[in-house]
């Protein structure tokens, strides 16, 4: 019998720890599948964040590094720049690469790191209880914005693709989501692009990834994807915002 | 050759073999990271002036957990800053070695030569139940072979190494015999990242061990490790100490200021000696427990409020008096100063009685 659908062999056996209906679990897919294609599972080095994804290194198999808080382009730039053929990624929430650790990722791009970020914008702080991230949406209602998160008192969600795509070195930054079939595959085209970019050594590449967190957005898994079609998609619109040159003449 | 302290840091850190730098500029150990600017690309290695401490840190860690040799060099503010990372490096198991040319505080202080950090340094400055091997050259030379023994320490233990200096060391000028740079042979890290390879496990670096029993026994591991690197590596230089009955304890720059004050007062015919740690942790409290013994007392001077001043009375355990001299903010004491305090406790010391009470202690 021919076998159409597997375990990526850059995925464990280990039962995944997320919420039902939670979208980490597609995104680990599409990395791990991304890294089999590519062939590259043996001289991959993952970097896990704090947040949800902070047991990711009991997910992927590949050699991993658990960082600090925010730090994981910090961390990730130690690995790469000891092993410059290896190929290197980060994983890490909105909470992690947004707030308490943006300049490292802001520094990383500049400086045209070549390793992929994963970026799950879920718009909320998961693992600490549903508290307000940079990328929650205005209105929004957080354990830390009961009314609704409020302009006047905490500004803007901050778009960190739009923000990072104004840095030269930053290759190849695209927004997608997986809240459908049809944008799931396109996600995995994108983190598969990145992954493609870095291993030409062009410099930093991100995937941003809108993703859903029902439990904290006290919802079904269901009307948690419709949450995210109506009221994500058009704070944080789709797209490839920067791609190598070679790549817009094809 | 005539070098200055901050260059013997920086050369101490090429002869160790060390090829990653990752820093962010604060006076007085900018000359650190101008030579290692310089230096490293030619030696085949990395140089990054980065965007704060915490990235420098963590830098640090990702290259270590890659296997490299790794270091960072930093002033007290930058210091501060850096403790959450040196928490994980800790947690992680990783070596690696840090430099703090610290200047006064606390806050933005000044960056005058201080010493006030050293709490900070030997007690953790991070969260957790952890400590650093912590090495205080008091000379130019001995900077350069500090720095190469902290990278064997570091990886040997697997543990970071601090190094402590100040402004007055980094900038002192002195003659040093370089010696003929040897090949060094790095040590095997098999639990480091590097891609798995034909490795048949993959390996993982973390500091987090979420069940409280397997957290207990990560670190009754660190209290193992911490165990043997008390009872081995433990060193202080013990200076005219024979037949003394008043011994100072200093370390970096101000020992040299007792060592000056030891001379003087055996020109004067009193019995003084000296003790400068080397390691400030492991506290080399064997040797300040064996002068204990036959001692009438001791006097620590320091560049602060009085920190080791707590390590040598642990160590002495209340069996003689203990008595501090220290100014701090920014400022080193003179030879003078410390004369005249050996003096007056020397003046009471005819009466060991005496020398009770003055230092306020029941011996
Ligand atoms: C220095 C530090 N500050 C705060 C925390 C607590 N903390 C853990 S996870 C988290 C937020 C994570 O949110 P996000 O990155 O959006 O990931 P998610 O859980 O939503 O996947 C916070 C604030 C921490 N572990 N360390
Ligand atoms: S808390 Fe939210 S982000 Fe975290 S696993 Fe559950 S659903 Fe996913």
């Amino acid at each position: 019998m021919k076998k159409i659908f597997e375990r990526p062999q850059a995925l464990t056996d280990k039962p995944l720890h997320y919420c039902p209906g939670c979208t980490h679990g597609i995104i680990h897919r599409l990395v791990a599948q991304a890294i089999d294609q590519l062939g590259v599972r043996t001289r991959t080095i993952g970097v896990c964040p704090v947040g949800c994804a902070v047991f990711a290194y009991e997910y992927f198999n590949c050699d991993m590094v658990q960082a600090a808080h925010g730090r994981a382009a910090a961390v990730a730039t130690g690995v790469k720049r000891v092993h410059p053929d290896r190929v290197v990624f980060t994983y890490q929430g909105d909470g992690d690469l947004a707030a308490i650790g943006m300049a490292e990722t802001i520094h990383a791009a500049a400086r045209g790191e070549k390793f992929t970020t994963i970026f799950v914008n879920n718009a909320i702080y998961g693992m600490t209880g549903g508290q307000m991230a940079p990328t929650t949406l205005v209105g929004q209602k957080t354990t830390t914005t009961p009314f609704g998160r409020d302009v006047e008192n905490t500004g803007m969600p901050i778009k960190v693709s739009e923000l990072l795509s104004t840095i030269d070195r930053a290759v190849y930054i695209a927004r997608v989501s997986v809240h459908n079939p049809r944008h799931v595959i396109q996600a995995g085209r994108a983190i598969r692009k990145a992954f493609e970019f870095q291993l030409r050594g062009l410099g930093f590449t991100m995937v941003e990834v809108l993703s859903t967190c029902p439990t904290n957005w006290g919802l079904s898994p269901l009307e948690a994807l419709t949450w995210l079609e109506e009221h994500m998609l058009p704070v944080y619109p789709l797209g490839e915002f920067r791609k190598p040159a070679e790549e817009e003449a094809v | 050759m005539l070098m200055r302290g901050n260059e013997a840091f920086a050369e101490g850190v090429l002869r160790a073999g060390c090829r990653y730098t990752f820093a962010y500029p604060i006076t007085p150990q900018s000359e650190i990271v101008h030579f290692l600017a310089r230096r490293l690309p030619e030696a085949g290695g990395v140089f990054l002036q980065v965007e704060s401490e915490v990235a420098a840190v963590n830098m640090v860690f990702g290259a270590a957990a890659a296997g490299a040799r790794a270091m960072t060099s930093s002033s007290s503010p930058g210091i501060s800053l850096m403790q959450e990372g040196i928490s994980y490096l800790v947690g992680a198991r990783l070596p690696c070695v840090i430099i703090n040319v610290m200047r006064g505080g606390p806050g933005l202080g000044n960056i005058a030569p201080s010493q006030g950090d050293y709490l900070q340094a030997v007690k953790g400055g991070g969260h957790g139940d952890y400590r650093l091997i912590v090495l205080a050259p008091s000379s130019v030379p001995e900077i350069i072979e500090l720095m190469e023994l902290a990278f064997e320490l570091a990886d040997t233990y697997r543990n970071p190494v601090l190094v402590l200096g100040d402004g007055v060391l980094g900038q002192m000028m002195e003659p040093v015999a370089v010696h003929e740079e040897k090949p060094v042979i790095l040590p095997e890290k098999p639990w480091a990242v590097t891609g798995q390879g034909d490795r048949p496990e993959r390996n993982i670096i973390s500091s987090l061990h979420i069940v409280p029993e397997d957290n207990e026994r990560f670190n009754r591991e660190l209290e193992r490790v911490q165990k043997e690197i008390r009872r081995r590596e433990q060193r202080a230089e013990e200076y005219r100490l024979d037949d003394a009955d008043l011994i100072l304890v200093a370390f970096g720059t101000v020992a040299r200021v007792a060592k000056a004050v030891v001379d003087r007062a055996r020109a004067e015919g009193l019995r003084v000696g000296l003790i400068r740690p080397v390691t400030l942790w492991p506290f080399p409290d064997d040797a300040v427990s064996r002068a204990a013994a036959r001692v009438d007392g001791f006097l620590v001077v320091e560049m602060n409020l009085g920190q080791m001043v707590e390590d040598v009375r642990l160590a002495v355990n209340g069996r003689k008096p203990v008595h501090f001299y220290g100014r701090p903010g920014g400022t080193v004491p003179t030879v003078r100063e410390v004369w005249n305090e050996v003096k007056r406790i020397k003046e009471v010391t005819g009466d060991k009685e005496d020398l009770r009470a003055a230092a306020g202690t029941n011996g």
